[in-house]
């Protein structure tokens, strides 16, 4: 826990999570390269105003976008622990204190339980500023326990991914991870609790290939890369350039891997509509019609 | 012979044997006490080297040439086999072998992923790295392994998944996290072993199940040591570094609670008594199944999501 102790003091001065959408006046986009005010960006949920391109943000910006007002954050006392004592050019310790004050985030993913226009949802949603949104244990446990706690309460669970893959600095326990969310995924199959998955840019790698795949439903931002392996990976395997649109969003809808895209400025009205069709207890409004109707008649 | 380059030193002791040898059948001289001298040297050097193997080392015999692959110990370990082809939907992926065989009056499903013997069947392989129509007719041999109540064993070789178009285009992902997913609730015993290479998603898409095992020269990581070594350290110099610190050997699978236990391999790797090898890996099969089979399905399932859902070391961070 030491490099968690050393940054302690840092987090309880901070008032309130450093969000992943840019800071500053002016945003310059990095699809059309027009430019922006800060407070015109966030108003557009984030989206340039000029090409829809969806700029990157974090899981805090998806929180306050999804949940009507408050929420509750869950299972951030999880920390990561270095227990193959892991060095590469630098300690993963030193790797988690960089990524800790960077972000005040504790760990590459944020799990929140709140309400969609009424309805109860447990949302977990990665951060790419947290070491790539990578996947070690702290993710997989917090999904797990997310998972947990929607099997005893009955409550949907979405999850926005946003990897580059699972965590290299935590070997076969991030490999692991993907058995382990894989697994208990299974337990919100047999139990009929809906589990929607929403990729956003990017998802790959690991993350991919267990929980990202795995919705009852499945859908994405427009334009997110999502695929297994890396695209210059394939490039170097495959030896030819890859072709336009490859890996995109509209590359998986078009080959079938995706339910649907949504634009960022639907998401949440989107996310109700779905958590009212999926209740068996759903009165829809043509019932609530007829019902008028009657009452009317009588 | 083939010797990796750690293994040099024994290369000159055996052709030096080779030429004593030689000299005997010639007749005029007696070599038996030189021979005798040579063989101990061989012995002693051998566990020498043997003794002391490095991640890096182990990563190098886990790929070694004459290694034995999953259609090997399916051709010794069963009376009788049949090999099933193809996932239903699009091929016949030659990476992923499978099929129901007679282990001692038992019937079980043998998935594993296959590489080639020689150069051609290398290519034939695709040297071990399965495309999606590979995870699919894993998948669909698992179902019909439950469906009539046999046993599965999964032996995992391979360096990773197929990073190609066509592998993404038909979902690669996709195909590894639905195993995943159906893995944790087959309801028959699934028994899986590490025989050579356990890289990544590839290895853990046919790798999820009861039991795990590894044999003892092989290793398990979510990266390669090479390309571990290319993306943190920015340069392929790096790959012995990397395989040290990803702790990918057995032996450090088995301390970190990831594997169950370590099959011992013949002194000098596998590939020097694959015969011995095969019936060790056999009676092992055979045991874990048999200890499997005394769970009810329901039970078996609940510990396997358990054993999983306990993986991974944490902090918790006390409020205060
Ligand atoms: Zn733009």
């Amino acid at each position: 826990m030491g490099w968690f102790k050393r940054l302690k003091t840092g987090i309880q001065t901070a008032t309130k999570f450093k969000k992943e959408a840019p800071d500053g006046l002016w945003y310059k986009c990095k699809d059309c390269n027009e430019t922006t005010t800060r407070k015109e960006l966030k108003e557009n949920v984030f989206k340039c105003p000029h090409c829809n391109y969806h700029v990157r943000i974090g899981s805090h910006d998806y929180f306050d976008i999804i949940f009507d007002g408050n929420y509750t954050e869950m299972f951030s006392d999880i920390i990561s622990k270095d227990v193959l004592n892991f060095q590469d050019v630098k300690k993963y310790t030193d790797r988690l204190s960089a990524a800790l004050s960077k972000t005040d985030l504790t760990d590459a993913i944020s799990v929140a339980s709140g309400k969609v226009n009424k309805k109860p949802l447990v949302i977990a949603a990665m951060d790419f500023t947290f070491i790539g949104g990578s996947m070690g244990t702290v993710v997989g446990e917090r999904i797990s326990r997310a998972i947990d706690y929607c099997l005893d309460e009955r409550v949907p669970l979405m999850i926005i991914s946003k990897s580059g893959g699972a965590r290299m600095m935590e070997s076969a326990f991030s490999l692991m991870q993907m058995a382990k969310t894989a697994a208990k995924l299974s337990l919100m199959a047999k139990a009929g609790v809906p589990y929607l998955s929403f990729m956003t840019d990017p998802t790959t790698g690991g993350v991919t290939a267990s929980y990202a795949m795995l919705g009852d439903i499945n859908f994405s931002e427009p334009k997110a890369l999502i695929g297994f392996a890396g695209p210059r990976v394939i490039k170097e395997t495959i030896k030819q350039e890859l072709p336009e649109g490859f890996q995109t969003s509209e590359f998986l809808l078009d080959h079938g891997f995706l339910d649907f895209i949504v634009d960022r400025a639907d998401l949440k009205e989107r996310i109700a509509e779905l958590l009212l069709l999926l209740d068996k207890t759903y009165e829809g409004e043509e019932e609530l019609e007829e019902e008028k109707e009657v009452v009317e008649k009588r | 012979m083939v010797f990796l380059e750690f293994e040099k030193p024994l290369e000159s002791l055996y052709e030096q044997l080779e030429k004593i040898k030689a000299v005997g059948e010639e007749g005029d001289i007696d070599v038996s006490d030189k021979v005798k001298e040579l063989e101990n040297k061989i012995k002693t050097k051998t566990k020498e080297i043997y003794g002391n193997l490095t991640g890096w080392q182990k990563v190098q015999l886990s790929r070694h040439p004459e290694r034995p692959y999953t259609l090997h110990y399916i051709e010794h370990m069963c009376s009788k086999f049949v090999e099933l082809h193809g996932d239903r939907y699009y091929a016949d992926d030659k990476a992923i072998v499978g099929g129901i065989g007679r282990l001692d009056g038992m019937s079980v499903m043998l998935i594993g992923h296959q590489k080639g013997v020689n150069t051609k069947m290398r290519q034939y392989r695709n040297f071990g790295m399965a495309n999606p129509e590979g995870y699919r007719k894993a998948l669909r041999l698992m179902k019909l392994a439950e469906k009539f109540n046999m046993p599965i064993v999964c032996l995992i070789d391979t360096p990773g998944a197929f990073p190609g178009l066509e592998a993404e285009e038909r979902g690669q992902a996709e195909a590894i996290a639905r195993n995943l997913i159906e893995m944790a609730q087959l309801k028959v015993p699934v028994v899986c072993y590490v025989i050579g290479e356990g890289a990544s998603g590839g290895a853990i898409g046919i790798g999820l199940g009861d039991k795990v095992f590894m044999l003892e020269n092989t290793w398990y990581s979510v990266i390669s040591p090479e390309s571990c070594s290319s993306i943190l350290w920015r340069s392929w110099d790096h790959k012995e570094e990397a395989a040290e610190a990803l702790k990918l050997t057995a032996d450090h699978m088995l301390h970190f609670g990831l594997i169950d236990e370590i099959i011992k391999e013949p002194l000098g790797g596998a590939h020097t008594d694959p015969e011995k090898m095969s019936k060790q890996l056999k009676s092992h099969i055979k045991k874990e199944i048999t200890a499997l089979l005394e769970m009810e399905p329901d039970e078996r399932v609940m510990k396997r999501i358990d054993k999983y859902a306990n993986m991974g070391q944490y902090d918790i961070i006390e409020e205060d």
